[in-house]
Order: C-alpha cells, then sequence, then structure tokens
C-alpha cells in the first residue's frame, strides 16, 4: 500500500514540477494555449460536478462562463478593482446566479433541464445585447479590459487556481456532499427516501458548477482582455459539455482529456482530418473542427460512454492490483 | 400427434437470477394447458420464454419448428399470440383501434372483417365502447380486449398470463367461459398461465405445477384436481 | 372640462394603435408560427415514439434544405426538387435511426440525448464543409406581393406558408390516423413493450418517425430560407423557437405543436411589437422566457396529460 501511495505522491509531484516550468520552456503562445486549457479544465470540472456526478444535465454552462466574464470586465473597467481580484467575485457572482437558477430548475428533470439550459445559452448573447443592460453590457460591442497579460503570466495563474479548485472537487466528491449527489444521481427517490434533501442538494450543485464556470468565465475574458456577446456563443456550452462526456462524466481524473480535447483539437482539426481519412479532402474548409468534434462525441457516447475516465479506470485497475500485490510480499 | 408446443429443458434468467430450471412441457393441439404455482414460480417467465422477451436457452419447438433467436414480432407472426401479465393493452389508443391491433400483420381484409364481427358477437358492448380510450375501462373489459385482441391475429396457439388477475369472480367465470367455448367449438390451443387453480383446472384438459422454477408436477387437470398436494397447496381443501 | 394631457396622449395612442397592423402582426406571426410549428411537430414525433429530445433536428433541416438548393442551382425545377428533397430528407432520417440511434435504442434518455448533440454539432460542421459558410438566396415557392383582405395587406408568401404547412400536418395525421403504419406508430407510442406481440416491429416504426421528422424539418426549412437567407447556423434559432411551441403545446401531443406553434408566431410578433421592453432583438429572450414559465407553471404544456413519476 505504501509503495503504492509513495508512487502516486511522486507521480503528483514531478508533473508538477514540470507543469510549473513548462511554459519557460515552450513559448509565450504554447503557454497561452495551455492557460486555456485550463480555463476549460476548471469550467468542465464544474460541469462534471453538476452533470457527472449529480445528473443534472446542464448544456448552458457557457451562460456561467458569460456571467463571469462579464462581472470581471465590469468591475475592471468600471470600479477599478485590479485584475486577478476579479476572477473569485466572477466566481462568485456566477455562483450566484446558479445558486438562483437552481431554484426554478428543481421543477424540471432531466431532459427538460437539458433542454432550459440549451435555451438559456441560446439566447444568452441576445440577452447580453437587450438595450436595458446595454448600459452595464456596452451591447454588441463589448467591454474592453485595461491590461492584457503574458500567455505566461495567465499560464501560471491559471494553473494555480485549477489545481487548487481540482483539490476542491476532490475534497467535494469524497465526502458527504459528494455521496449525497452521487445518490441524488442514481435515483432521487430513493435518496430523498434515505433523509437527502434533494432541493437543497440540487441547488448547491448548481451554485458550485457554476461558481467553477464563472472563475473561468472571468479568466477567459483575462485572457482575451475583452467581453463581447458573441464570445460565450452556444458552442462554448456545447464545448464545454462534449470535454465532460470525452472526460468521462463522474471521473475526475478524465477532466484533463477533456480540457486537452477542447483546447486542441478544434485548431488542428484539419491535421487531424489529413491523417485519419483515406480520401484526399479539403480539410481547411470550415466547418471541419465542429465535424470532427461532432463525430468524437457521437462515437463517444457509442463506444466508450464513460468516456476518458472510465477507460483510465478500467486499464489501471488491474495495473493498480498488480501494483498493491507486490508492495504486499514485499 | 406431435404437439403443437413442446419445451424441452428450458432454462431462462433475469440478468444473473435463473428463473426457470429445466421446464419441460408440452401442448397437444386443440388443447388447454394450465401452468399453475405459487407467486415467483416461474410461469410468467414460461410465456416469455416462448415469445423471447426474456434471455432463454433449451428447445422451444412449435409446429415442427425450433423457435431460435426470433424476436417477439417474429413468434408472432409464426402464429403465437401472447397476452401479457397486465393485459398489455394500448392505454391511449381506442378500444377498436386495439382491436385492429390485433389483425396488425394479417393482409385478408375481407377475413379480418369478418373476425372483429365475430368478436363483436362475444364481446358485443365492444361495439357500444368503440371509440373509448381503452385505458378507461375496467379490469373485466380490458382483460377482454386484450383476449379479443389476440383471436384477432386468429393464432395457432394462445398464451395467457393470469387472465383473472385483478378481477371479480363473477368476471372471471365469464372470461373461463368463453375460453371453454372457443376451445370447445373453434378448436382454440391455449397454454394458460394461472393462480387461481380451480378455475383453470376445471377448463384445461392437462397441468402442470411450478415450483421454483421446476415442474414438480404434470398430468391430466381430472387428475391433478384429486392429487392430495394439489389440493391442500392450491385448492385450499 | 378635461385636461389638455390626458386627450392627447389617447390621442396618441390611437393612432398608434391600428386594426390592421394588428391583423397583419397576428397573419405573419401565423405564418413564422406555421414553420415553428413543423419542426415542432418533428421534434413531438419522435419524443412521442422514443422519449428523446433531438437536438439536431434543426441541423437535420439546414442540411436537406443545403440539399434542395443544390437541386434547384443545378437546374431542377423548384416544383420537383422540393418534393424531391423531401423524400431525401425521409430517408436520411430513417438511415440516421437505424445506423446512430439503434445501438443506444435501449440506452438511457439522457445518453441518446448527447449523442443527438454531438449529431447537432456534427451535421452543422458537414453542411459548412460541403457547402461553405456563406449566405445565400433561396427560391421561394410563392410570389411576391400582396393580397387585400378587408383592408389587411397580407402577403402571398404568408398565406402559402400557412397553407402548405397545415397541408401537411393534415396529411400526417390522416396517415395516422387510417393506415396501418400509422396506427403501428401510435401504438408504439402507447405502449412499446406490448407492441412486438401483436407483430409490430418497434425498430423500424423508430425509423419510420425519424423519417417523418426529418421530412417534415426539411420542410420548415425550405418554407424559412426564403426569408431569413441560407446558411448553416439558419435553424438555430428557429430549434429554439420550434422547443418552444413544442413545450407550450404539450411534448407529447402533436395537435398541441402545431397550435402551440402558431400561437408562439403570433406571440412573439406581437410581443416584439406592442411591448416596449421587447425589442426585434429580443425573440430568443422571449422563446425562453415562454419554456421557463410553461415548464414552471404547467410542464405538461397545453394539450399534455400531466403524467405521473415512475418510482
Amino acid at each position: 500500500m505504501r509503495l503504492a501511495w509513495g508512487l502516486r505522491v511522486a507521480a503528483v509531484a514531478a508533473a508538477g514540477l514540470s507543469l510549473a516550468i513548462l511554459p519557460f520552456l515552450v513559448g509565450d503562445y504554447r503557454a497561452f494555449e495551455l492557460g486555456r486549457m485550463g480555463i476549460f479544465f476548471i469550467a468542465i470540472l464544474g460541469l462534471n460536478l453538476l452533470t457527472g456526478y449529480t445528473g443534472q444535465v446542464s448544456i448552458g454552462h457557457g451562460a456561467f462562463m458569460a456571467v463571469g466574464g462579464y462581472t470581471s470586465a465590469i468591475l475592471a473597467t468600471r470600479c477599478g478593482v485590479p485584475d486577478y481580484l476579479t476572477i473569485p467575485l466572477g466566481g462568485l457572482t456566477a455562483g450566484l446566479a446558479g445558486l438562483l437558477f437552481g431554484i426554478p430548475a428543481l421543477r424540471l428533470r432531466g431532459l427538460y433541464l437539458a433542454l432550459a439550459t440549451f435555451g438559456v445559452a441560446v439566447a444568452m448573447p441576445s440577452i447580453a445585447k437587450h438595450d436595458r443592460l446595454e448600459g452595464l453590457t456596452k451591447g454588441t460591442t463589448g467591454i474592453n479590459l485595461p491590461e492584457l497579460h503574458s500567455g505566461t503570466w495567465l499560464y501560471g495563474v491559471t494553473w494555480a487556481i485549477a489545481a487548487a479548485l481540482f483539490l476542491l472537487a476532490f475534497a467535494i466528491v469524497n465526502s458527504r456532499l459528494g455521496r449525497a449527489f452521487r445518490a441524488l444521481r442514481d435515483s432521487e427517490v430513493a435518496a430523498s427516501s434515505m433523509g437527502v434533501n434533494p432541493a437543497a442538494y440540487k441547488v448547491a450543485a448548481f451554485g458550485i458548477s457554476s461558481f467553477y464556470a464563472g472563475v473561468a468565465g472571468s479568466l477567459y475574458a483575462l485572457s482575451n482582455a475583452y467581453v463581447n456577446p458573441d464570445v460565450y456563443f452556444v458552442s462554448l456550452s456545447l464545448f464545454l459539455l462534449i470535454g465532460a462526456v470525452i472526460g468521462g462524466l463522474g471521473s475526475l481524473t478524465g477532466v484533463m482529456a477533456g480540457a486537452a480535447f477542447v483546447q486542441f483539437v478544434p485548431p488542428n482539426a484539419s491535421s487531424i482530418l489529413d491523417a485519419v481519412s483515406p480520401f484526399a479532402v479539403d480539410s481547411r474548409a470550415p466547418g471541419v473542427p465542429s465535424v470532427i468534434l461532432g463525430a468524437a462525441l457521437v462515437l463517444v457516447v457509442l463506444l466508450a460512454p464513460t468516456g476518458a475516465g472510465g477507460l483510465l479506470r478500467r486499464i489501471s485497475a488491474p495495473l493498480m492490483g498488480r501494483l498493491y500485490t507486490r508492495s504486499e510480499g514485499g | 400427434m406431435s404437439a403443437l408446443l413442446e419445451l424441452r429443458d428450458v432454462e431462462a434468467r433475469y440478468g444473473p437470477v435463473k428463473a426457470l430450471h429445466g421446464v419441460s412441457l408440452s401442448v397437444e393441439e386443440g388443447s388447454i394447458v394450465a401452468v399453475l404455482g405459487a407467486n415467483g414460480a416461474g410461469k410468467t417467465t414460461i410465456l416469455r420464454a416462448i415469445s423471447n422477451t426474456v434471455r432463454r436457452s433449451g428447445d422451444i419447438v412449435f409446429a415442427g419448428r425450433r423457435l431460435g433467436r426470433a424476436g417477439p414480432d417474429a413468434v408472432m407472426r409464426l402464429g403465437i399470440a401472447h397476452v401479457p401479465e397486465g393485459r398489455g393493452i394500448f392505454r391511449e389508443l381506442s378500444v377498436w383501434d386495439n382491436l385492429r391491433l390485433g389483425a396488425y400483420v394479417r393482409r385478408d381484409r375481407a377475413a379480418v372483417a369478418a373476425d372483429a364481427e365475430r368478436m363483436l358477437g362475444h364481446f358485443p358492448w365492444i361495439a357500444r365502447r368503440r371509440g373509448q380510450a381503452a385505458g378507461t375501462l375496467s379490469g373485466g373489459e380490458q382483460q377482454m380486449l386484450a383476449l379479443a385482441r389476440a383471436l384477432m391475429g386468429r393464432p395457432r396457439l394462445l398464451l395467457l398470463d393470469e387472465p383473472s388477475l385483478g378481477l371479480a369472480p363473477l368476471v372471471v367465470r365469464e372470461i373461463f367461459r368463453i375460453l371453454a367455448e372457443l376451445n370447445e367449438r373453434d378448436g382454440l390451443t391455449a397454454l394458460v398461465v394461472e393462480q387461481n387453480a380451480s378455475v383453470a383446472l376445471r377448463v384445461s384438459q392437462s397441468a402442470c405445477v411450478l415450483e421454483v422454477g421446476r415442474v414438480v408436477l404434470a398430468g391430466p387437470s381430472t387428475e391433478l384436481r384429486e392429487h392430495d398436494a394439489v389440493r391442500r397447496s392450491y385448492l385450499g381443501y | 372640462m378635461p385636461s389638455a394631457a390626458p386627450t392627447w396622449a389617447t390621442e396618441v395612442a390611437l393612432a398608434a394603435f391600428s386594426w390592421q397592423e394588428l391583423a397583419q402582426q397576428v397573419v405573419s406571426g401565423l405564418a413564422s408560427g406555421g414553420i415553428y410549428a413543423s419542426l415542432a411537430l418533428a421534434l413531438v414525433l419522435i419524443y412521442r415514439a422514443t422519449r428523446v429530445i433531438n437536438f439536431a433536428q434543426g441541423e437535420l433541416a439546414t442540411l436537406t434544405t443545403f440539399v434542395a438548393w443544390s437541386l434547384t442551382n443545378h437546374g431542377l425545377n423548384k416544383w420537383v426538387a422540393f418534393p424531391l428533397t423531401l423524400l431525401i430528407a425521409f430517408a436520411g432520417g430513417v438511415a440516421l435511426e437505424r445506423v446512430v440511434i439503434r445501438p443506444v435504442e435501449r440506452a438511457p434518455v439522457l445518453t441518446v440525448v448527447m449523442l443527438t448533440i454531438g449529431l447537432l454539432i456534427g451535421l452543422n460542421g458537414l453542411t459548412a464543409w460541403i457547402w461553405g459558410g456563406e449566405t445565400r438566396s433561396f427560391p421561394s415557392l410563392f410570389s411576391t406581393g400582396t393580397v387585400d383582405v378587408g383592408g389587411v395587406a397580407v402577403s402571398y408568401a404568408d398565406i402559402g406558408v400557412i397553407g402548405v404547412t397545415l397541408g401537411a400536418v393534415g396529411l400526417i395525421s390522416l396517415f395516422f390516423r387510417f393506415t396501418k403504419l400509422g396506427l403501428g406508430m401510435r401504438a408504439v407510442a402507447a405502449n412499446p413493450e406490448t407492441s412486438p406481440l401483436v407483430g409490430i416491429r418497434v425498430g423500424w416504426m423508430l425509423a419510420l418517425g425519424w423519417g417523418l421528422a426529418a421530412a417534415l424539418g426539411a420542410l420548415s426549412g425550405i418554407l424559412v430560407a426564403p426569408t431569413v437567407f441560407l446558411e448553416p447556423n439558419m435553424m438555430q434559432a428557429i430549434l429554439l423557437y420550434a422547443f418552444a411551441a413544442a413545450i407550450l403545446g404539450g411534448l407529447e401531443s402533436p395537435l398541441g405543436a402545431v397550435v402551440g406553434g402558431l400561437l408562439l408566431g403570433v406571440i412573439l410578433n406581437l410581443a416584439g411589437r406592442y411591448v416596449p421592453e421587447v425589442g426585434g432583438e429580443s425573440r430568443l429572450a422571449v422563446a425562453l422566457a415562454v419554456i421557463l414559465i410553461v415548464l414552471t407553471i404547467r410542464p405538461s404544456g397545453l394539450f399534455g396529460r400531466t403524467v405521473g413519476r415512475r418510482v
């Protein structure tokens, strides 16, 4: 047992160390991309807590990212709040929005919730453009943030936050809260008969996952140094869902895979297609990234519904078993 | 004369749980065979095994053909009509639509119309209630509708699952009277699963008793009626 | 003696409001509503049979509308091309169900929904890939111009759209009521477990449902493309309107989808014109509001039945 734990800690430490020096090795642009991946990591982590662990499907998480992003932008430009401080504030605002949304969402089960959140995602840009809010959101033109940060800055800040939030998610999942979430996912009626108050926990799940999305949204705004309604468009919500499914709903380890997928596949779609396709195709045409992402989601659902996390578990289970037995013998 | 339906060493399972442990029975053409037993004995599972709505192994031979991997709709097309537990009517659809569905696979429209007339003869109330949603019928009426629907397919074999379930004694008597009449007049072959042993033994020519997925007793109904164990466990005297 | 201000206000109000304009808004609302109704009916068909909401319905419609465009672009007369497109859409829907959906027929509903979302993204990309992202014009079935009905100027296009929609809906109801296949599909929607016992091949009934839904989607695409112009994201907003229409009418009810669609079209038009809070941009927000309000107050919609929860 000791050996396995020791190995785990060593692996994490090694990973942490290499991650820390990575941006200085790969250059600013790559660091920026990896920082972006960290943003998706955080958002997908939150979505996973909501959908994978509590079983509430949300196709509108991009909207909560938007709340976080706009909060950051408004605080930074109008109230002069320093950038890094707007991140937790963006998260808290989005978390509050999530709690508020979670209350009426209680009445919506499964499919209807998916539909309603889809509606929120589709309608969000037009809400942000609405005349009434224009004073605040600056409508279509959007808001420009005062400072554009380097890729290294983004990388460092994002992954530091991501690590902290990952530990938080880990703690939640293994706590009583997490067990309540899982009970709700598997059977709400059974859970409530065991004393779990569905309403409270479901709203909590919404609040927590929206907090994560808000933090991600703030970071996203900071990474671009602007926000406008079309930044948080429908596809963003769909990408988050794809990332969550590919990573594996209900698995924290898979989230990294999901985030990597969502960050790196769309820009490299043409190369992927060239590599995969037996015929000569125009891989630079518009729409190719979507085709690849959509096909990936379809294939994952058909062939590996537990996603990367599930596959990882299946592969590592025999491996872990062998590690344990070996250490048993000394 | 070989039997119309023959089960040889049939096993069936629900997931990891085995419900039938090597059941063998046969049904001669033109006869009614009753399957008796307590709740959970596996009676319903036998019928499900025949219509292939449960995982099963072993031999099931119908009219000389092995029912291999044929799905429930294919089994129906071969001439086996299964009236499931709980009647299995289409609640949202009208009484008339339910009846029409019985003849879904048939193409001989004139004969279908004639059969519909015959059903109205057996169950005159259907004509009065044809537009009504089937879910609003009483339990007894639903059972009769399910029976009528099954007969509309002109099946060679009728599988009836617990027709008396939840019905008043008078209604039960009526249903079994119709069953007996169809058997005597039209030579209807049926395999009837029933908890109500006395009425089932009265209408059937032969019967078997199932306990925990195994046939423990089989023979002509007249004999089983006098059998001590059967009398004590299932006939109550 | 009345003070000057109120009279002035009333005069302005009366001048701003006219029955003619109201009638015009209602008629054009019915026309756009007809398009939402077609797509909503497609959604309801699949939902009734499988309990699945097909999030890809809009993108499927866009794809088939592009097919129609290509056919007319190659010189085929639109009166031939459009029905042909409906047939192609039907075949495509059947194929889609048999190839992609069939493996997960027994999976939990949310899993299949994820699949349809994958289709949503993939088909959207496919359309852009094959035809490119530019906006194109699309030939209309109906001539431009208006006709005067009791002082109200009603466009031929609006009348045409309403007529075609009602015609299609009528054909489909006839199909369901009077044909054997229609009966089979209704049976599968009512009781999928018992259906095989009467000899119905459930899988093919589902495929038939997907085929009809795809054809309806193509119809709504063909009807709307002349107005909103053809481009890969054409149906995204309309999908949301179709969702709102289906929810408003009741997801289980085909009649509800049609009534819901027409009603929603009128609501959106009137809200956009007469409610100052709602500008032209906010139709999506209104549709979202309809969805949230209906799901909160009466989830079964206007024509649905309230179903108890299965434990």
